[in-house]
């Protein structure tokens, strides 16, 4: 049951001119309110095992839950943001089925009412052009307890002995995003899938209403994925008209470049089982970060019956549209204009914006420049090393940096001491790897490493003097009018200097000695 | 369709957890075939264009501020617990991932 | 001041309040006196799942010190009470008459429960009930039956056949009561004392262990109206903690049981309540106290509700189905009782959870969740549990026509006198149709009370009078019971239940 054999795949272009795929995302964010949607108990990432959970979060006999108040209107505020509708009147539902994380056995949910519905995204994808992503609805519910398995190999599910259950999480507020199928994307459909969940969330972070975290699970994407057959271009009529295939759910994607990896995945296998003539079991697939795979999860039978029936526990949401516009005043700019703007403000190029955004670092510029660097300063060390870096783990720039502790206050100062003198390029570097090896501020990292321009006049003249005497040659063709050989010279002086020199105003005093 | 077979009443208790012994099997398949058809009852009543009554009150938005409330402490939740291992409830071995 | 009788288990709660509020007797006497008679008559009767001496008297004692550091306490402050098993108790076993919660301590109290300890009201115990409430007999408690004090042979009434018969047998003056489809209200009416199921949401939920949200409400249970009525008083109230609590506060409940007036009220008898299927003696009974309200100055006319006659299949869809998702929790992994299969080597969550939830779960419990999983299924949504709830709303409707024309409603509490332990248990539907004048308020959530309306002639057994008014008005049934209460008990000479037997070593049975 552990061993799974990899299954075919088909490559990727291959797959493109066979099939058309068709997606479907479906992203769980859990809101950062500091209470859980049903209990005061706290929502604080990584407490002790079972300190936050009160009897209605573990599902004792006897408690009863009560609604949240900020996650409602943080709920508005998600569909408001995504264009959708506000229900005027929608109620909880009891999602019913048996899991041990799940303490009651069904999970407070919402069915065939959820508070806001049919809506859009708009999406940039890395050209440059848009995508519109359609939202068929963003309902609340809560969150599941977290399972240890014991026993197994490598802490997997399969061939463990017990498992041991926390429920700090179960109950945590979360928002289920459900998009329509996403169709006519083509070959193009990893990217857009990853676009989207990128762009969603940016959306939700500029809202405020999550950590949008993937690594910690504040973020999880479910992604759907069929294929049938390619009869055309992607948007033409003809194949906008063929039905949708079979689809697989694929869980656990917690990472953007896993979600445009496992969607690739998917629909290379699909397409393999299809081009060989077999068909797609509706399951629901486990993806796999390291071996990038996924694997079969549980068949969707009919055995699976929710038996929903609205939730007699909780009273019906109402929000008046008095409530609903009053949440509309307090959505944030859209990321999109914002973009536009900030661009305009920065005086970036296309290109140049897009790798910002695409590096993901838009508000780390945004705040760098705030604390009083210039934008073109803000976005070469941004996008230099700590960027570098944080591809290289795998990571997003704002959780390294983060995590490294590399604020944008940081690289403001750096950027100050660069242009008031005190640091040259080179050494602003040094001083910037200092600072990602955790050892202090940059100023604190400069005096600790001891960089700092000499700005002793005398000693830069006495070492230029050094060097003019050692090179008549060169300064002899200076004298000549030869410019460009000072180049030789200030090299000279640098090294004299042990770096810690201004190259201007060595090339500055060279020259008035020479000419 | 208001009895229900052998089979029907295996797949419920399956779906509900509980697992009947062929003797409960036997006698519940009988006692609720009477139920049903009693209960039956209501598809007879005038109920056309009858809106559905899923609370008895009508209240709406009921909801109680973000703020936090003491938890009750990892120990007094173990406390009922069957089994308990590393501050978490022990639970027998999960089939499959949900 | 009323002179308490010499044996003080025999005092109503009012008067006990009034002797302990004037100092003449102590609540560790009041507390002491019922735990003897605990002590001497639960054998038989078997309505306490739990008796808690050391923590009733510890509570007797402090109010007892409060009263002497001249704080100011609640009305029933000092009065004992017992609890029924389905209210959560911090540090008190809380079974729900079920084997699956055999041992269960809970951490946390009921808001009833706390309302009770800061109104000072010694907890004597817990009291029997059908397994998760669902039965009219205590005979589906894993716990075995509660006796009828009247006759040890026959049932107290369900789901709440503890909580009556601990009044009935005098163990307790007070007790609390929940009532899903009549079991405050039923239990009452074949003991010959009093209970009220408030309306929907005038008593907070929230610690009680769920059968059914949408028709679970808790309520008092007393031997006389005033009494019933102040611990309506204390029991009652919004309830930030559940949702469906109402945000008003307690109708004036004692205010008009002290009044007891039923002058110039309209009170309707249903005809859909009373006819075929009910004993005549319960009948006539129900007649007398009709036309003694008619002679306190109330104007009766007979009211249709055309559509009760569903709602018994109405409420055997909507309560199974909310019960099969209740009861789903548990389920052997948190709390409660955990069995393993037998012969399956390292069983799975799975199986672990459907062994114990067949070693746990009565016949009753499985039967009804195993319907309501049905009702719920997909494809038969619409037909069983969607159609109930259209039904459920025309049942509403029938009581807002009546209440249109009448104050109040009134019927025959239960359609027979308690019948004999074993009668009913091998026949689920006869022993649902105890129910079937109770379950209608509970489908529309209007408040209902029943009284002793007498004994019924062909078996000298109590019957009960229910009393309906409209949601929020719950302070009506108190004027119209308290007024024929007061006729009756005039007729009669004096309280119904000085008439039941005696229990004494000598009839002691085999409990």
């Amino acid at each position: 049951m552990t061993t799974v054999a990899t299954d075919a795949v088909m490559d990727y272009d291959e797959a493109m001119t066979k099939f058309d795929p068709v997606m479907g995302l479906e992203v769980h964010v859990e809101l950062h309110t500091a209470t859980k949607m049903f209990c005061g108990c706290p929502t604080e990432f990584g407490a002790e095992p079972n300190s936050q959970v009160c009897p209605v979060c573990l599902g004792l006999p006897g408690a009863l839950p009560v609604v949240n108040e900020k996650a409602v209107e943080s709920a508005i505020r998600i569909g408001l943001a995504l264009n959708c509708e506000i229900a005027e009147w929608c109620r909880f539902a009891r999602k019913n089925y048996f899991y041990p994380d799940m303490p009651k056995n069904f999970q407070t949910s919402q069915y065939d009412e959820p508070i806001a519905f049919e809506g859009h995204l708009d999406v940039e994808l890395e050209d440059g052009s848009v995508y519109r992503v359609e939202i068929e609805r963003a309902h609340m519910e809560e969150d599941t307890g977290k399972s240890l398995h014991i026993g197994g190999a490598t802490g997997r599910i399969h061939g463990a002995d017990h498992s041991l259950v926390d429920y700090n999480r179960a109950g945590i507020p979360l928002i289920e995003i459900v998009t329509k199928p996403m169709v006519g994307a083509g070959e193009r459909a990893p990217e857009v899938a990853k676009a989207y969940v990128s762009a969603l969330r940016d959306l939700l972070r500029a809202l405020d209403v999550s950590d949008v975290k993937m690594e910690q699970g504040s973020m999880r994407c479910d992604a759907n994925v069929s294929l049938r057959p390619r009869v055309g271009e992607p948007l033409d009529e003809a194949q906008l008209a063929v039905p949708l295939g079979t689809r697989t759910e694929t869980k656990n994607v917690n990472s953007l470049r896993s979600v445009e990896r496992a969607v690739r995945y998917e629909i290379s296998r699909h397409a393999a089982i299809l081009d060989g003539g077999g068909s797609i079991l509706q399951e629901t697939r486990h993806w796999h970060e390291d071996t990038g795979i996924t694997t079969s999860g549980r068949v969707k039978s009919d055995a699976e019956d929710y038996r929903y029936f609205p939730e007699p526990d909780l009273v019906p949401v109402a929000p008046t549209r008095e409530t609903v516009e009053t949440l509309r005043g307090t959505l944030p700019e859209p990321p999109g204009l914002r973009r536009k703007r900030l661009q305009s403000d920065w005086g970036y190029s296309d290109l140049e914006m897009r790798d910002v955004v695409n590096a993901g670092a838009v508000e780390l510029i945004e705040e760098t420049v705030a604390a009083g660097a210039s934008a073109g300063a803000a976005k070469k060390w941004w996008l230099g090393e700590p960027s570098r870096r944080a591809n290289a783990e795998g990571q997003d720039i704002v959780t390294y940096a983060a995590g490294l502790g590399l604020t944008p206050a940081h690289v403001a100062e750096l950027d100050g001491m660069v242009a008031a003198g005190r640091l040259n390029d080179s050494m602003a570097r040094q001083v910037l790897d200092g600072v990602l090896a955790g050892e202090g501020t940059p100023t604190a990292v400069a005096d600790a490493r001891g960089l700092e321009l000499v700005q002793d006049d005398g000693a830069l003249e006495a070492a230029v003097d050094k060097v003019i005497e050692a090179n008549p040659d060169v300064a002899a063709k200076i004298r000549d009018g030869k410019v460009a050989a000072a180049g030789a010279l200030i090299g000279q002086v640098m090294k004299e200097m042990k770096g810690q020199a201004d190259a201007g105003k060595a090339r500055e005093l060279i020259l008035a000695k020479l000419q | 369709m208001s009895s229900l077979s052998r089979d029907d009443v295996a797949h419920l208790a399956g779906l509900a957890r509980i697992e009947l012994s062929d003797a409960e099997l036997d006698r519940m398949v009988g006692e609720l075939g009477v139920i049903l058809e009693s209960v039956a009852k209501v598809q007879q009543a005038p109920t056309d264009g009858v809106a559905p009554m899923s609370h008895p009150m009508p209240l709406t938005n009921v909801t109680r501020p973000d703020v936090v409330r003491p938890s009750l402490g990892a120990e007094a939740v173990l406390a009922g617990a069957p089994e308990a291992e590393q501050q978490r409830f022990s639970v027998p071995r999960i089939l499959d991932e949900d | 001041m009323t002179d308490l009788p010499t044996d003080l288990t025999r005092a109503s709660a009012a008067d006990l309040a009034g002797a302990l509020a004037s100092g003449t007797i102590s609540s560790v006497e009041v507390t002491q006196a019922h735990l003897d008679r605990i002590a001497a008559v639960d054998g038989q009767v078997h309505s306490y799942l739990h008796v808690d001496g050391a923590g009733a008297l510890a509570q007797a004692r402090a109010v007892d010190e409060r009263r002497r550091a001249g704080e100011t306490l609640g009305a029933l402050a000092g009065v004992p009470i017992a609890v029924k098993d389905v209210m959560t108790t911090k540090g008190l076993p809380t079974t729900c008459g079920s084997k699956i919660l055999e041992g269960w301590i809970p951490p946390y109290d009921a808001t009833v429960v706390s309302k009770l300890r800061e109104a000072g009201l010694p907890i004597l115990g817990k009291t029997n009930m059908d397994e998760f409430a669902m039965g009219s007999s205590t005979e589906h408690s894993a716990y075995g039956p509660s006796h009828n004090p009247w006759d040890l042979d026959r049932i107290p009434g369900g789901s709440g056949g503890g909580s009556s018969s601990v009044l009935a047998s005098f163990q307790a003056p007070l007790a609390t009561g929940t009532d899903t489809g009549g079991s405050i209200r039923q239990p009452a009416a074949v003991t010959a004392t009093v209970g009220t199921k408030p309306t929907y949401g005038g008593v907070s939920r929230y610690g009680l262990v769920a059968l059914a949200s949408s028709l679970d409400q808790a309520g008092p249970c007393g031997r006389t109206v005033l009494d019933t009525a102040l611990l309506h008083a204390v029991m009652g109230g919004h309830d930030p903690m559940d949702s469906t609590s109402i945000d008003a506060p307690v109708p004036p409940v004692v205010e008009a049981a002290r009044a007891a007036s039923v002058k110039g009220m309209r009170i309707g008898v249903v005809k859909e309540l009373g006819g075929e299927g009910y004993q005549p003696g319960v009948r006539a009974r129900f007649d007398e106290s009709v036309a003694l309200l008619e002679e306190l100055g109330a104007q009766v006319v007979e009211v249709s509700c055309p559509n009760f006659e569903y709602a018994l299949a109405t409420y055997y869809l909507i309560l199974p189905s909310e019960a099969s998702s209740n009861l789903a929790k548990f389920d052997a992994m948190r709390y409660g009782m955990r069995v393993l299969p037998e012969g399956v080597d390292a069983p799975s969550a799975e199986q672990v959870m459907a062994a114990t939830r067949d070693a746990g779960f009565g016949p009753e419990v499985k039967r009804r969740i195993i319907l309501g999983t049905y009702a719920l299924s997909s494809g038969y949504y619409d037909a069983y549990y969607g159609s109930a709830q259209k039904v459920r709303a025309l049942i509403a409707q029938d009581f807002d026509e009546a209440y249109a024309q009448v104050d109040v409603l009134v019927s025959p509490t239960a359609p027979t006198t308690a019948f004999k332990l074993g009668d009913k248990l091998e026949d689920p539907m006869a022993m649902y149709l105890n129910d079937i004048a109770t379950i209608p308020a509970n489908l529309a959530g209007v408040p209902g009370m029943s009284i002793p309306s007498g004994l019924a002639d062909e078996d000298g057994l109590p019957a009960g009078i229910q009393i309906l008014a409209p949601a929020m008005k719950d302070e009506r049934l108190y004027s119209v019971g308290a007024a024929l209460e007061a006729a009756l008990v005039d007729r009669w000479g004096g309280p119904i239940l000085d008439r039941a037997p005696e229990l004494g070593a000598a009839a002691a049975k085999g409990a």
